[in-house]
């Protein structure tokens, strides 16, 4: 192998020196949020313990933790699983040009750009004038997949751009129903970037603070409890918090990444197999 | 005449469309009439008025705080374009296995996919008083006194915009990256270009198109934003998103629509300016 240039090492100096700009933060709030009872926002440590994450449980120091939390990952779930079902079908729809096809692309593209905040107002004064009750199921449900959706569209435009038709063409040319030839030849081909869209929809939905600002309803959902806690907590309890949920993200992503890698394997096994 | 063709991508693109219709077109639409309305302390009235616009126009510090939001977004673009084209062309040119290559991308985007306040919550210990910064500049003997100017200033503001922001430049850019001929480079070196000259006449024309859809998502994500300027900032610095919610949590909706319909009209300008360089679907 031909040696490295010079640039390559001042390159990866600035990387490593951006890895850290990136985790270093989240990794001194995760060693923060062992600080001891007396501790504080800041350096020193005074002592270690698990204090803070005790106070998680108890109600009238953090408030309704729980039931956010609980919110939060039933409405990721409902937004990954809608965004997962909309985008394929959006990026199917996209692979033929469909008279106003050019204007669906534009509005999901303007719902990516649109500012987060406008879309919690316009959604919140909708319901308003309409007498509907706003809900995270409901209106924050819908404001939150103007954000997810697009995304995922973005990401099955990538895959489409790359499918070759020709599995299909011999799928048709042997009598396959569309139904068939999609559930059996396209949904395989396609099943990780699938499984990439539905992390990006979970986790964007988990995590989403503006759109579900003024459209949660009277119940908040995690981020918004985490947001109304950085104005009256200052204790560390935050940071355990902050720590918790962030380790929750860190073992979905791990799921999602495990089960691609799965997929990959058990698929060049077959592939193997077959010779 | 409708062809088949027609009616399935309007039957696969339905939900889609019905999604944006109801939670996006509606509400933008509703925004657009109340900014129209008036407003006593209570209650919106749906009576026709320009004031709210004759209001936001005559303010002086409606133009401060526009002209505070293209300064947030001018000095976040710049730097999230340095520091994202430098890791992708380190990503996409230095690392030779793809697989290592993989790893380090997705070390990259991890942290978009966790919570963007930890993540601001997660500064107070580095920039605080006694933080981190303060008290190894004062180790060192660089300062007497901490510097009040880290944390809860504009400057925290910048820092966390380029934290929470920059993978939006580095994985459009990286994707453009990823997708140059390698023998277009092979050629330029054979014919005698300097590495420099690779970069500048080849490899940056060939990027272009990811550092428009990066500069895209970063502006509207800094011009869009209110909650990184409010938090970071401590509450004294203002951009137009902030606007915007302190009119919310005073009930004050007309005045908010309007607020809105103009940095609208603005992001969608820029926007509009810049999808004339690029083809977003084919760059996919």
């Amino acid at each position: 192998m031909e040696p490295r240039p010079r640039s390559f090492w001042w390159l990866t100096a600035f990387f490593v020196v951006f890895l850290i700009f990136l985790y270093g933060p989240t990794l001194t709030i995760g060693i923060l949020s062992f600080q001891g009872p007396e501790g504080g926002l800041t350096f020193p440590m005074r002592g270690v313990s698990t204090h803070w994450f005790h106070n998680l449980f108890e109600q009238q120091a953090v408030g309704d933790i729980w039931g956010s939390f609980r919110r939060s990952f039933v409405l990721g779930l409902m937004v990954m699983a809608a965004t997962v079902v909309i985008a394929v079908m959006g990026g199917l729809a996209f692979r033929k040009r469909f008279l106003g096809s050019g204007a669906v692309f534009y509005l999901a593209i303007a719902s990516l750009v649109i500012p987060s905040i406008l879309v919690s107002l316009g959604v919140g004064l909708v319901f308003d004038r309409f007498g509907l009750k706003i809900h995270w199921m409901t209106s924050g449900f819908g404001a939150q997949l103007t954000w997810t959706l697009p995304f995922g569209l973005l990401v099955m435009f990538a895959v489409f751009n790359r499918f070759d038709a020709s599995y299909e063409e011999a799928a048709r040319d042997q009598g396959a129903t569309p139904w068939q030839t999609f559930a059996h030849v396209v949904l395989p081909i396609i099943l990780p970037s699938v499984i990439g869209v539905a992390l990006f929809g979970f986790s964007l939905s988990y995590d989403e603070f503006a759109r579900t600002l003024l459209t949660a309803g009277s119940y908040n959902t995690l981020p918004l409890e985490i947001f109304g806690m950085t104005t009256n907590v200052t204790k560390p309890v935050i940071y355990a918090l902050g720590t918790l949920t962030t380790v929750f993200s860190f073992a979905m992503i791990g799921l999602f990444l495990a089960g691609v890698w799965l997929l990959e394997r058990h698929r060049k096994g077959r592939a193997a197999r077959k010779g | 005449m409708l062809r088949r063709s027609d009616v399935i991508g309007w039957l696969l693109a339905s939900p889609l469309v019905l999604v944006l219709l109801a939670f996006l077109v509606v509400p933008i639409g509703t925004i657009f009439v109340v900014s129209f309305w008036q407003a006593t302390e209570f209650s919106i009235i749906p009576a026709f008025t320009l004031e709210n616009y004759e209001f936001l126009l005559t303010s002086p510090v409606t133009y401060k705080v526009f002209w505070a939001t293209f300064q947030y977004a001018a000095i976040c673009w710049a730097a999230t374009l340095l520091i994202g084209f430098i890791v992708a062309y380190y990503l996409a040119f230095h690392i030779r296995s793809n697989n290592t290559r993989m790893v380090l991308f997705l070390l990259c985007t991890i942290p978009f996919l966790t919570s963007n306040i930890i993540r601001m919550i997660s500064w107070i210990p580095f920039l605080g008083r006694n933080g981190i910064a303060n008290q190894t500049l004062m180790e060192l003997g660089l300062i007497d006194q901490p510097l009040e100017w880290l944390l809860y200033s504009d400057f925290a503001v910048i820092l966390a915009f380029v934290h929470l922001n920059t993978l939006f430049m580095i994985t459009p850019i990286f994707n453009s990256m990823m997708r140059i001929d390698r023998s277009l480079i092979e050629a330029a070196r054979d014919n005698g270009a300097s590495d420099w000259q690779i970069l500048w006449n080849v490899i940056i024309p060939l990027t272009k198109p990811g550092i428009m859809i990066g500069t895209i998502f970063v502006l509207t994500l800094v011009m869009g934003d209110f909650i990184t300027v409010r938090f970071m900032s401590g509450s004294q610095s203002a951009n137009v998103g902030r606007l915007i919610s302190n009119d919310i949590a005073l009930l004050q909706y007309p005045s908010a629509s309007a607020t809105s319909m103009v940095l609208l009209v603005t992001v969608l300008m820029i926007i509009g300016a810049l999808m004339r360089f690029v083809n977003i679907r084919k760059e996919l």
